[in-house]
């Protein structure tokens, strides 16, 4: 009733209508200048970033074209075969490409597992303040510099390995002391952000679960972490594309001087390992050798480019939709 | 059974002196009812008077809160559940559990019941069980052709009752049911209502609802909570038969509630 009478009561939308007090009754468009600013900034920012990428392929395919198409190179010998010598004009990436595999893989083994676990921990079994704790020391393991990890997997855990597996079978340089230290430093990325995955599965699924007789243990690894797949799969792959590009710890640890070995205990030059060693060198511009670097990161670009676009997929396909 | 002193035997569930605290406040103060075989009873009241909190206190839900604490008795055929020799998990298998929100598992309609029997080591046959499980949660024909199918899948009601389903296939005495009706449409709650008065022949359900006619309708017998005078605790102020509460009730508050002239 109260509302019909005001209605009534209400004046009409025309030009005599009192003004309001901002003092504007035209719904015709009006500048805003700020606005405008803001907008065209971070329209640049996004710019910006796309035209490193943009630039960064150019380089890199620029250079890594003259490389392939030197006659002294063979992408058939490139793409098929295990020695990498470039002072002898071998160009086989497969030498480097199997020790970046390695230590990744030493890595993965290190990081899925520990980094897994403790994000079950935290997100499930931690107290409050258990967590509360746990989480930023954990994630303090992420601010140390990659050069300290590499001098701590020289000296201090190749040691252990020589003590452990022998002098004569653990070699001073070797992949597994760097896969290992470069698991190490991918643990808290992996656990951060798994934590965060299964941290954003509702409560009330945890409750289903338990509310059937379920123990804790069922429920973090049947319900909880499944309905975390995604986003442990992208963590885990995030996890990967780290492994894959770390350069430090492989080039201070895993030795110098390409090798195609799948024995974890031999030095074996990675890929970034053989781009850093080299950009620190004194190759001659233009030579076959410093075009070969680019050759080298086009691959490590291209295998984290493939990376990212698996893990995007995963993400999209598996994403979860609880209500 | 040192614990089972207070029991009468008669009731499967009893609640006694039972008082809850999230923190310091006291939310339920002094609860005293008891839950008959096969009948449906009905907890009502005004929200906030600390319903879900006695319900959840039946099967142990509230260990997930950090802050609450639980004292008092509640005696499942005599037994003490808050016993410190008590293992609460093996409370929930017996006490099931349908929540307010409907939340199927993401995974496919088939696991969704099995999972429940599988991990309490259920070794018959799954594909039986699965059936009668949704048979008796009446979403059976619904779903019969797309089992594999995520239960996300399915509509609120249809969804409700896979969970009501769910809590069927692990054969459970209870079944605690949270307003299980609030996010359903009238129809999908005329059905929830039909299926728990055939859920009576073979289980014992207690549900807790904000909506009378819905007590009325389906309980046999019915508990009305309120706060307390001091308006920080909630309490049961009277448990009778649902017919008497809703016609011939003891207590001024109740009659206040039930005729809808509660401010
Ligand atoms: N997890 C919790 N933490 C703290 N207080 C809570 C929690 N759950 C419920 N309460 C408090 O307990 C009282 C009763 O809540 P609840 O049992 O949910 O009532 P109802 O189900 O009748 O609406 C309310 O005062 C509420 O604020
Ligand atoms: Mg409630």
């Amino acid at each position: 009733m109260t509302l019909q009478t005001e209605a009534a009561a209400a004046p009409r939308l025309t030009s005599e209508r009192p003004q309001n007090f901002y003092g504007r009754t035209s719904l015709s468009k009006r500048p805003r200048p700020l606005e405008s600013l803001i907008q065209s900034f971070l329209f640049l920012c996004g710019a910006l970033s796309i035209a490193t990428t943009l630039g960064i392929v150019y380089v890199l395919g620029q250079e890594s074209l003259q490389f392939f198409t030197n006659p002294e190179v063979s992408l058939t010998e490139f793409f098929f075969t295990t020695y990498w010598q470039p002072e002898a004009g071998e160009y086989g990436i497969w030498a480097l490409a199997n020790s970046t595999f390695i230590t990744s893989l030493i890595a993965m083994c290190v990081a899925v597992p520990f980094g897994l676990g403790a994000a079950v921990y935290l997100s499930e079994y931690a107290s409050p303040h258990a967590r509360n704790f746990l989480k930023p020391t954990l994630e303090i393991l992420a601010g140390v510099p990659t050069v300290v990890y590499g001098y701590f997997a020289l000296t201090f855990i190749t040691p252990i390995l020589r003590a452990v597996f022998g002098v004569e079978t653990v070699e001073i340089y070797n992949m597994a002391s760097a896969g290992l230290v470069m698991g190490i430093m991918i643990l808290p990325l992996i656990s951060s952000m798994s934590e965060d995955a299964l941290h954003a599965v509702p409560r009330s699924l945890r409750e289903a679960a338990f509310g059937l007789g379920a123990t804790r243990f069922e429920v973090s690894t049947q319900v909880v972490a499944p309905a975390a797949l995604s986003g442990v799969t992208a963590a885990f792959i995030l996890g990967v594309s780290r492994a894959v590009g770390e350069t430090m710890i492989v080039a201070i640890a895993a030795g110098s001087g390409s090798l195609f070995t799948f024995n974890p205990f031999k030095a074996a030059e990675t890929m970034t390992g053989y781009i850093a060693r080299l950009s620190g060198g004194d190759v001659s511009y233009a030579s076959l050798q410093y075009q070969s670097i680019f050759a080298v990161g086009l691959m490590l670009f291209l295998v984290t480019l493939v990376l990212n676009i698996i893990s995007r997929r995963i993400v999209a396909r598996f994403r979860e939709v609880y209500e | 059974m040192t614990n089972s002193q207070h029991s009468t035997g008669h009731y499967l569930l009893e609640a006694h002196n039972l008082n809850i605290y999230y923190g310091t406040h006291k939310a339920v103060a002094d609860v005293q009812f008891n839950v008959e075989r096969h009948k449906i009873t009905a907890i009502i009241g005004p929200s906030g008077c600390g319903k879900s909190t006695v319900l959840r206190a039946f099967n142990r839900m509230n260990d997930f809160v950090p802050t609450c604490r639980v004292e008092g008795d509640v005696l499942l055929d005599g037994q003490n559940l808050y016993a410190p020799d008590v293992d609460p998990v093996e409370v929930r298998k017996r006490i099931g559990m349908v929540f307010q929100k409907p939340n199927p598992f993401p995974k496919t309609i088939y696991e969704n019941v099995a999972w429940g029997a599988r991990i309490n080591g259920f070794k018959g046959n799954m594909d039986e069980l699965v059936e009668s499980a949704l048979r008796g949660a009446v979403v059976w024909d619904d779903v019969k052709d797309n089992l594999h199918k995520s239960g996300l899948s399915l509509s609120g009601g249809q969804q409700q009752r896979l969970c009501i389903a769910r809590a069927l296939a692990v054969q459970p005495e209870v079944i605690l049911m949270d307003e299980p009706c609030s996010s359903l449409d009238p129809i999908a709650t005329l059905k929830i209502e039909e299926l728990m008065r055939e859920l009576k022949e073979r289980y014992t359900i207690v549900i807790v609802t904000h909506n009378m006619q819905q007590a009325a309708r389906v309980s046999d017998t019915t508990a009305m909570m309120m706060l307390t005078d001091d308006r920080q605790s909630g309490t049961v102020i009277e448990v009778n038969e649902t017919n008497t509460i809703f016609t011939r009730p003891k207590d001024q508050r109740t009659e206040d509630y039930v005729t809808g002239r509660f401010g």
